[in-house]
């Protein structure tokens, strides 16, 4: 048989699966990396000797002239022996869970990572449409770890919202793939990484990098474990969008004015946030004192306590 | 984009209809013919144009077609601008006002690409007036932002074709079309537990907010959260996030 791409490769070349990249043979047949997985996805085996392109375990009778092959070939120049009770279309779904699946665990192991990286400082994942990033590029993520909930959305890192997929073809792609903790693993796995855009003619690594080391100089102290200068700096003040009517601002009073510059805000000092934090520990503090004290005095108030929040 | 050709013999069509139709200009709206042949409309857009009046005439189909093909193409390119600055003009008029309402119902301008806006339908905004600086924004009236249009074809026109001013003078003078305001934030995690750093910005953020309620509250101005309603209610469990 002639040479023919990875099962993998071709996912991955697929339309709208241009977020993925390719999990490494290694990862996949790790066991540990795969636990669970089995009660997730029916016909388990099988799907993963289809990803892995592991010729069917068969315990029939192998006769290469009389092999059936199946006429509903699901990529094109490959094909798959049609066995008795075997639907191949079904676990080709399979398998694309599957490795979905094993997408969202590898990408948030370490060599997983550097593989994003490589995708993300190649733009792999599109920009911010919010001017005032000024083409921060984003990254892949989900709400929901589990498949079925919702599709893949866009993090942005400069302005720490999210966003639909520019292009129909992403919004089939589940966001279980990618899952909820990648953009935050991603970010802190490069902490000197400028987040920022624009990022004019800077596509590659080289780039980023440049760019990142440009910036730090000067500017690198940490603040809530993230360098400052890399923290939302598509926020704040010069970054928020003024509703004007012929160059005057409309005033927060008036009926359709201005009520959501709160959300594009962030402090000038950023070691502001560092002193809310600190207010808000002895804020918890104290209202855990005071519910230990009414548990003590009053236990009937602390049961009316649990019920509303047993609701 | 397609010239538009005179001399085939399509001719019949209107430039109008023609420019309407042509791809990426599923902004525009259709100047009404009053508003274009009344030249108090038109000040000070001589300077602006070359071929002014070979222009004028194509928008308003009048033009002699009988002209050398370098000609027309310019003044082809003429009209397209001429129409798009004075399409700055109509938008802001109530008569435009009230086509560019429909086509912000009907979702013409595409919707706002923030995942907690849920969808909603945006506006075209200019960063300036002044023709030839910037490209076309879209104006979110939801969350108050600005985004790049996701098509490439929409990117490239004129943002003083639809000025600085034109959403907010349509929220002024349709207030009740100001959608409600949302309060939902999005939560980073890491393997389930909130993002220290985010999690701080996104209280501090809170606090304005709800500075900005008590200073609207104190003026006795409806905010527009939902929050305004559920106050009344008592219910004080109004923040809902992801
Ligand atoms: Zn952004
Ligand atoms: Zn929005």
């Amino acid at each position: 048989m002639e040479e023919q791409d990875s099962w993998i490769a071709h996912f991955c070349a697929m339309p709208g699966h241009e977020y993925f990249c390719e999990v490494s043979d290694d990862f996949i047949e790790d066991d540990f990396n795969l636990t669970g997985l089995n009660q997730m996805v029916p016909n388990y085996k099988q799907a993963l000797e289809m990803i892995l392109d592991v010729e069917a375990s068969s315990d029939e009778e192998d006769d290469p002239e009389d092999d059936e092959y199946d006429s509903r070939q699901y990529y094109s120049g490959r094909r798959y022996r049609n066995r008795a009770n075997v639907n191949i279309e079904a676990i080709h779904a399979n398998a694309q869970l599957l490795y979905g699946l094993i997408h969202q665990r590898f990408i948030t192991s370490r060599n997983g990572i550097q593989v994003m990286y490589y995708k993300y400082a190649h733009n792999h994942f599109g920009h911010c449409p919010r001017v005032n990033c000024g083409f921060a590029r984003t990254i892949p993520c989900g709400f929901s770890d589990v498949p079925g909930v919702d599709t893949v959305k866009l993090f942005c890192p400069s302005c720490l919202d999210i966003y639909v997929p520019p292009n129909n073809r992403f919004l089939r792609i589940d966001g279980a793939f990618f899952g909820s903790t990648f953009p935050s693993l991603f970010l802190m796995s490069y902490p000197e990484l400028d987040v920022s855009g624009p990022h004019p003619g800077a596509t590659g690594t080289k780039g980023v990098q440049k760019k990142v080391k440009e910036k730090t100089e000067g500017s690198s102290r940490v603040i809530n474990g993230v360098v400052e200068a890399n923290f939302a700096p598509g926020l704040g003040k010069g970054n928020i969008y003024d509703m004007k009517i012929y160059g005057f601002k409309v005033s927060e009073k008036a009926k359709s004015g201005p009520r959501m510059k709160w959300l594009r805000d962030r402090p000038e000092d950023m070691k502001e946030l560092d002193e809310v934090e600190n207010f808000s520990n002895q804020d918890s503090r104290y209202v855990v004192d005071v519910s230990n004290n009414a548990r003590e005095e009053n236990s009937d108030v602390t049961m009316q306590d649990d019920e509303i929040a047993g609701r | 984009m397609d010239e538009y050709d005179t001399t085939s013999s399509s001719y019949v069509v209107y430039w109008r209809d023609w420019f309407l139709a042509a791809r990426g200009h599923e902004y525009f709206c259709e100047i009404d013919e009053e508003y274009l042949t009344d030249r108090f409309n038109l000040t000070g857009l001589q300077s602006e144009v070359t071929y002014y009046n070979h222009a004028l005439d194509l928008v308003t189909d009048v033009f002699d077609v009988d002209c050398k093909d370098e000609v027309r193409e310019q003044v082809d390119k003429s009209a397209r601008h001429l129409y798009g600055l004075v399409h700055a003009r109509y938008i802001i008029t109530s008569r435009g006002l009230s086509k560019m309402c429909d086509k912000y119902k009907r979702g013409d301008f595409g919707r706002c690409p923030r995942v907690l806006c849920h969808g909603q339908t945006l506006l075209p905004v200019g960063l300036t007036d002044v023709p030839g600086q910037s490209p076309v924004k879209l104006f979110c009236p939801k969350c108050e932002d600005i985004y790049t249009p996701k098509s490439s074809r929409h990117s490239a026109i004129d943002g003083a074709y639809f000025g600085t001013s034109f959403p907010h003078i349509l929220f002024q003078v349709y207030p009740q079309l100001v959608p409600e305001k949302t309060e939902e934030r999005f939560v980073q995690k890491c393997f389930g537990f909130k993002v220290h750093s985010h999690a701080a910005l996104s209280r501090w953020q809170e606090e304005r907010k709800e500075e900005m309620l008590a200073r609207l509250r104190g003026c006795n101005i409806r905010t527009g959260f939902p929050s305004d309603v559920v106050a009344e209610r008592g219910d004080t469990n109004s923040f809902r996030s992801w």
